[in-house]
């Protein structure tokens, strides 16, 4: 970050945090003040931070909390309450499997199951090497092809163990070839 | 700039027009079902197709909302001659442009005389499938907006009131209060603002009609909106989205901004001093902000809690202001009754429940998807002739309604019309509209572990009962699945059942015992062969190595 611009805006506004290139904090400052700054923009302003960074820093916390002058312990709070918000990095790849009632019917326990053995995490996870993250949701809405998930943000339906278990060593082998 | 309506029935004319200047067309399902099935891709092709037979001038591709039957995407509908294909790929291309001057392509054709087609009866999703999201002019050329011009240069705030009440449009989210009636509190109400919030928090799991309509018909949720706060004298909007569905996002951000750029929303809308604005709220994945009060709280920043009720919302909602607080499926429901009158729809249902509803229908059914039926059609059609049965000749077991808050209803019932009534009668409740077909592949004592683990991990924690009392619940389904019950175990889930749904604070708490409730009034002996026998009929219980654990 640029030093002459981070002291400027120190004396005017919050001090954005260090090491973070303008672009992505502009993007951030953005919607805060689409939303007038106004404290009931902090979900709206949460939401950009973790689409921006991929997940909420506690630096960006402070700043949001500074900028939108509500307490951190509101921003903490607002950000742990809600499941959408993630406090830590995910990996390289994410696999989402949904849990919602058809694709539990249709036998996610299963798949989870098999998923868990595999990578050795539990959802909410990311594997020791940082390459894959686990995470299951509520529902994709996409009980039409139960069971179904969500791979790098791609959906897939009609999961099976055989199929959801190729898609991982894919990933791995994919990074074991880089 | 102020859009009249000589102006939108030029955009519609125009639209038509254009339609009409080509000798074929073809629909290509773009909602999210067809969509995870490649059918942008298909599109593509199809598009890369026409171009290369040279049959621009004739045919035309577009991207429309949900055809229904989302087990077979990625389909599309090609007219003349009105043929359906399913799973079309993107292979699939060439044969289908070459067929346009031939036969159909016999090998994809989906049967439409098939009964998923014809039991249904089409209001809210009379335009799914027949217009491309994403344009304005699509939902012009269907008559769009001309019911929200009608209220507003024709009618009085009043006489839109006494319209939908007539109607008998009951809240489409699941407890069915009477619109009219919701409405009426809030135009009386006296404050210098007020709100209309359109709840599109869709968290039932096995729920999709709020995403298909916002998906494939974005522009029917906000004039049903502004009709609502012309009726109200409300200025202001908003709709809270789950996170969890970006198309709908997408679609909807892109559907208010060319309504603003219309004019449609906006100041002095179809040149009338009233002006309407609409904001987007994205939820962030709880399931209690479906609850009125826990969005409200969230809308404003806060973690979304609910507070005990009343006040309710329509005197003391937004900002603590009066607030009209409906369902997505509500409020495309409002347009429709304001064209055709209050009367047309009261015609439709049964004496109670008016109208149609939206199901989505998934779990071991043959044909998934989404369907629109009358108030009052039987389970029986739904499941059977609607939903094709049950794949591989499966015995039906139970069909599960209104998600986490609602119950599962047995096979001796599957003759009850369906409507908001009956459905409370056996133990369950309508809910915003998800229906899960289960076989006897389940098992009901899962099913409801499921269910209480969803609500354990969703209640938001601010009453006792819901928090402490739904771990209970799970902890004796967990030890009962396992094969650990004790003989007293049933008398003990009964008796939480009743205290959590007495004293819970909210809705969430109130309903959560509903599974366990339901399972219980219909499938005992399952429980009893659990904790007596251990067994597991079905064989999903991992009682097996309980008892190694034991031994």
């Amino acid at each position: 970050m640029n030093t002459a611009t981070a002291s400027k805006n120190a004396s005017s506004s919050p001090r954005p945090p260090q090491n973070i290139p303008d672009k992505r904090l502009r993007k951030i400052d953005r919607t805060m003040r689409l939303n007038g700054y106004a404290s009931h923009a902090l979900i709206e302003t949460l939401h950009t931070v973790q689409e921006t960074f991929g997940f909420l820093d506690p630096d960006m916390m402070k700043y949001v909390a500074n900028s939108l002058t509500v307490p951190l312990s509101r921003v903490y709070a607002v950000a742990t309450f809600y499941h959408f918000f993630t406090l830590k990095p995910s990996g390289e790849h994410t696999c989402v499997l949904c849990k919602g009632t058809a694709c539990h019917i249709g036998g996610t326990a299963e798949i989870l199951r098999k998923v868990e053995t595999m990578l050795e995490i539990h959802p909410g996870e990311t594997t020791l090497d940082g390459k894959i993250s686990l995470m299951t949701a509520r529902c994709l809405g996409s009980c039409g092809l139960a069971p179904a998930g969500v791979f790098d943000g791609t959906i897939v339906g009609h999961l099976t163990p055989e199929t959801v278990g190729n898609k991982l060593h894919e990933w791995r082998k994919d990074d074991a070839d880089h | 700039m102020t859009l009249t309506i000589e102006k939108l029935q030029d955009i519609a004319k125009a639209e038509k027009a254009s339609l009409e200047s080509y000798r074929y067309q073809i629909n290509v399902c773009v909602a999210a079902g067809c969509l995870s099935c490649q059918s942008d891709a298909v599109k593509a092709a199809l598009e890369e197709e026409v171009k290369h037979q040279g049959k621009e001038k004739e045919c035309i591709v577009r991207g429309v909302g949900c055809l229904g039957l989302c087990a077979v995407g990625p389909l599309i509908n090609v007219s003349p001659p009105g043929a359906v294909y399913q799973a079309v790929q993107v292979s699939d291309a060439s044969d289908i442009i070459e067929s346009l001057t031939g036969n159909p392509v016999s090998r994809l054709e989906l049967p439409i005389d098939q009964p998923f087609f014809k039991y249904q009866e089409k209001i809210v999703l009379e335009n799914c499938g027949i217009i491309e999201p994403e344009r304005i002019e699509s939902y012009i050329a269907e008559g769009g907006y001309e019911a929200l011009y009608q209220a507003l240069r024709q009618m009085s705030p009043k006489e839109v009131i006494d319209e939908i009440s007539t109607s008998g449009l009951r809240g489409r989210g699941g407890a069915g209060f009477p619109t009219g009636l919701k409405w009426t509190t809030v135009y009386k109400a006296q404050h210098h603002e007020k709100y209309v919030v359109c709840n599109a928090d869709e968290g039932d799991p096995g729920a999709f009609m709020d995403r298909s309509v916002l998906e494939s018909d974005p522009h029917r949720v906000i004039e049903g909106m502004a009709i609502a706060a012309y009726a109200v004298g409300a200025s202001r909007g908003y709709i809270y989205v789950r996170a969890e569905y970006p198309l709908a996002i997408k679609r909807l951000r892109k559907a208010i901004k060319q309504a603003k750029h219309l004019g449609i929303l906006g100041e002095n809308i179809f040149n009338t001093t009233f002006a309407f604005d609409i904001q987007l709220r994205l939820g962030a994945g709880a399931f209690v902000c479906g609850e009125e009060t826990a969005l409200i709280a969230s809308i404003e920043g806060r973690l979304g809690r609910p507070r005990p009720r009343p006040p309710f919302p329509a005197e003391f909602g937004l900002w603590g202001a009066p607030t009209i607080i409906n369902n997505v499926e509500t409020f495309a429901n409002v347009a429709p009754i304001i064209r055709r009158g209050g009367n047309w729809f009261a015609g439709i249902g049964t004496e109670k429940s008016k109208g149609t509803k939206v199901f989505a229908l998934a779990g071991r059914v043959n044909n998934t998807g989404l369907i629109e039926v009358p108030m009052g059609t039987t389970l029986r059609d739904i499941v059977f002739d609607i939903g094709g049965g049950i794949p591989g000749n499966r015995k039906f077991k139970a069909i599960q309604t209104g998600g986490p808050s609602g119950g599962c209803i047995p096979e001796q019932f599957l003759d009850m019309p369906v409507d908001y009534e009956s459905l409370k009668e056996v133990g369950s409740i309508m809910g915003s509209g998800g229906m899960i077909i289960i076989d006897d592949t389940a098992c009901m004592v899962d099913v409801a572990k499921f269910f209480m683990e969803f609500c354990m991990s969703e209640s938001c924690g601010k009453c006792a009962p819901c928090r402490i009392g739904t771990t209970q619940l799970h902890k004796l389904l967990e030890r009962i699945t396992l094969g650990l019950g004790r003989s007293d175990d049933i008398e003990t889930l009964k008796s939480l059942c009743d205290l959590i749904s007495t004293t819970s604070l909210c809705g969430l708490g109130q309903t959560a015992p509903n599974p366990v409730k339901s399972t219980l009034r219909y499938f005992e002996d399952e429980y009893t062969a659990h904790i007596q026998q251990q067994h597991c009929a079905a064989g999903v219980c991992a009682i097996q190595t309980a008892k190694e654990a034991k031994a």
